[in-house]
């Protein structure tokens, strides 16, 4: 074989994109690294200038994102050892800790509502992308039109009518209620992407299930749903980063019970005075389950499964 | 295995007419072939079979049972479909079990009937690989597998050959006469290929605009077409049409063509005016006793016989001659024609005309 082909990129030009795509990688990559370096600094080192890069670690901002601490005078601390490890952190500080912080209950909160909302979305997303697919829905065009027209503004310029109806329904400040906002959100997005998925599924399959003696809806979800599953997955990571991320709606509408992390961790750098590595470690931690689920997702986003089993 | 009537089926959908009222039966253990030009209702009327599609009206009797508002589930078809449909997220052995899993039929049964099937298709050594990456021959295969495995009373088939490659179609066609030929089973054959039709089936129906044109054997469909759509869609090259002004009457066996008397079979039925005088070109003579003259325009080859296309004073018309001849275009021939063999048609309404040779075949259908 000669060395020059057509379809082969040659050696230069792989080495010119390999270090183009990394230079943008590391780029990208900066600001998350500085938030994960900042988490396990000192607060002392976390405002330090020029910027430290070399540091003594410490768990410091994790202990102070975890715990609510007072201030003690001396006799006290003398009188009560440190407890643990996290005890001693706060020790050199002179305070102990009082208790658990708000951030687990606000990080499981999170949890509930992006979770829920997406699978509320996917599930209602994917029967109603099927039906417009598949089926003849009386005036199909103009409900897909106004299911998209939802998205023309953003979503925060309805925020202060679905304020006052939150509170007339008594829906605000509660699970329920935020599952149903960023539900209502997202669904037009899963609609619209799944419709488009479910398309591209030839309707032979189910015809098949269906002369195979399956009912509509076991081919529905034997055959159907597998094949769609590169654009549930990519559409769940859609909905999930929406839900976990949105912020103006999530302090407007909850306080006590129902705040998700994002609105909950700028409010610990009014605690105790600039608490940066707090801040770092709450913004690490809350980063790590869209990571998850992005990952477990992957092998789903591949496609080339259904590759090759129909002529087109 | 079973009879298959089509009682005055009728396909609508919106303001378009698939299929107009149509009627045939297929017997037991036939093959039958739905033929017609891509978008003739041929398809649909296969679906209506299966119940893909509901009729919106008529009636489909499976064995003596109306089924044509059950679901497919409940009719006990099978379908095999042009692009095969093979369910991409299952290997082959699970492709072929699908439907017996749906049966409830337990495992060991299960696996026994499928090592069957993969028998009789010659496909053991691909039973756990993925559709995927399989030949084009091999998916015609599984995807025959998934619809002889469970004994249907009968199979639909919506042009299973027309994704494969020429060369191996001819192979494949052969196979599935022989497993027809083997089973017994009826078999419904949806297919755009005129050719196909005539040597697989046992029966053909021809579909033209959504409205059944003729029904009946090859042989009937081929020596007496019922319509000019018919002998024009059948056969390659397709029938001569030579068209002049006269008149039959009923006893009568002769036309008069540009001045010349020409036989034919004895008429049924009286027509005058615009008509067709209709001929198969392997039953056009060259002759120089013949005073019926047309022009060589061109001659092909073909081995064994050639097809000559000749300019008569009633349009352009094709021979098929022995290959021997030598025949040159430019040349001026006489024309002889095999006159049991001819079909008059009336121009404006494209019917043939009943005569001995048709009658039986038009009164039955």
């Amino acid at each position: 074989m000669s060395s020059f082909s057509v379809t082969e990129p040659s050696k230069r030009s792989k080495w010119v994109a390999g270090t183009l795509v990394i230079t943008y990688a590391l780029i990208t990559m900066i600001p998350l690294v500085w938030i994960l370096l900042t988490g396990f600094k000192s607060p002392a080192d976390a405002i330090s200038y020029p910027p430290k890069v070399v540091f003594d670690p410490t768990l410091e901002g994790y202990v102070n994102l975890f715990t609510t601490r007072t201030r003690q005078t001396q006799e006290f601390l003398n009188a009560n050892p440190p407890q643990n490890w996290a005890d001693e952190i706060v020790r050199q500080y002179d305070m102990v800790i009082v208790g658990p912080s708000k951030f687990g209950e606000r990080f499981m909160n999170s949890v509930i509502i992006g979770f829920g909302s997406t699978f509320l979305s996917i599930f209602l997303g994917t029967l109603a992308a099927y039906a417009f697919s598949r089926f003849k829905v009386p005036l199909k065009d103009d409900l897909l039109f106004f299911i998209l027209s939802t998205r023309m503004m953003p979503p925060v310029a309805v925020a202060i009518p679905i304020f006052l109806m939150f509170r007339n329904l008594g829906l605000s400040d509660t699970h329920l209620g935020m599952i149903l906002l960023y539900t209502g959100v997202n669904i037009s997005l899963a609609v619209w992407l799944l419709k488009g998925f479910i398309d591209e599924i030839p309707r032979e399959y189910e015809e098949a299930a269906l002369i195979d003696g399956y009912t509509r809806f076991q081919a529905f979800y034997k055959v159907v749903l597998p094949q769609a599953a590169t654009g549930i997955a990519s559409t769940a990571i859609f909905c999930l980063i929406f839900a976990w991320n949105e912020y103006a709606f999530a302090v407007l509408l909850t306080s006590a019970t129902a705040q998700t992390a994002p609105p909950f961790i700028p409010t610990i750098i009014g605690v105790g005075g600039l608490d940066w590595p707090a801040v770092a470690a709450g913004a690490t931690i809350f980063l790590i389950p869209v990571m998850i689920f992005t990952i477990l997702m992957r092998k789903h986003l591949l496609r080339g499964i259904t590759f090759g089993a129909v002529r087109k | 295995m079973a009879q298959i009537v089509v009682k005055n089926v009728k396909k609508m959908f919106g303001d378009f007419t698939a299929v107009r009222e149509s009627s045939f039966t297929i017997e037991d253990g036939e093959f039958f072939m739905l033929l017609g030009p891509s978008g003739c209702g041929k398809t649909t009327t296969l679906r209506m079979i299966a119940g893909l599609e509901l009729p919106t009206s008529g009636e489909i009797f499976l064995d003596g049972e109306e089924i044509s508002q059950r679901p497919p589930s409940e009719r006990d078809i099978a379908f095999v479909f042009q692009m095969f449909a093979l369910y991409p997220h299952m290997n082959v052995r699970k492709n072929i079990s699908y439907p017996l899993i749906s049966q409830g039929m337990p495992r060991a049964a299960v696996k026994a009937k499928v090592a069957e099937v993969a028998g009789i298709l010659g496909i053991q050594d691909i039973l756990d690989k993925p559709v995927g990456g399989l030949s084009g021959g091999d998916r015609q295969r599984v995807a025959l597998g998934r619809a002889i495995v469970r004994e249907p009373k009968a199979f639909m088939m919506d042009e299973p050959l027309g994704a494969l490659d020429a060369e191996f179609r001819e192979h494949m066609a052969e196979e599935l006469r022989g497993l027809h030929d083997r089973m017994g089973a009826t078999t419904v054959y949806v297919t755009h290929d005129q050719l196909e039709a005539m040597q697989m089936g046992d029966k053909i129906v021809v579909m033209n605009n959504a409205v059944i044109e003729q029904f009946g054997t090859p042989q009937e469909i081929y020596d007496k077409p019922a319509t000019m759509f018919v002998a024009d869609f059948i056969g390659s090259p397709s029938m001569n049409f030579l068209k002049f002004q006269g008149k039959v009457e009923p006893g009568s066996d002769m036309v008069r063509l540009n001045g010349h008397d020409e036989t034919v079979p004895q008429s049924l039925e009286a027509a005058e005016g615009e008509l067709v005088f209709g001929v198969r070109p392997e039953h056009v003579f060259l002759s120089d006793n013949s005073s019926y003259r047309a022009k060589v325009l061109a001659a092909e080859y073909l081995g064994t016989t050639q097809i000559v296309t000749l300019q008569s004073p009633n349009g352009e018309l094709k021979a098929r001659i022995d290959a021997r001849d030598t025949v040159g275009p430019g040349e001026t021939v006489g024309l002889e024609f095999r006159s049991a063999m001819v079909t008059l048609f009336d121009q404006s309404t494209g019917r043939a005309l009943r005569s001995v040779l048709n009658d039986e075949v038009l009164s039955n259908g």
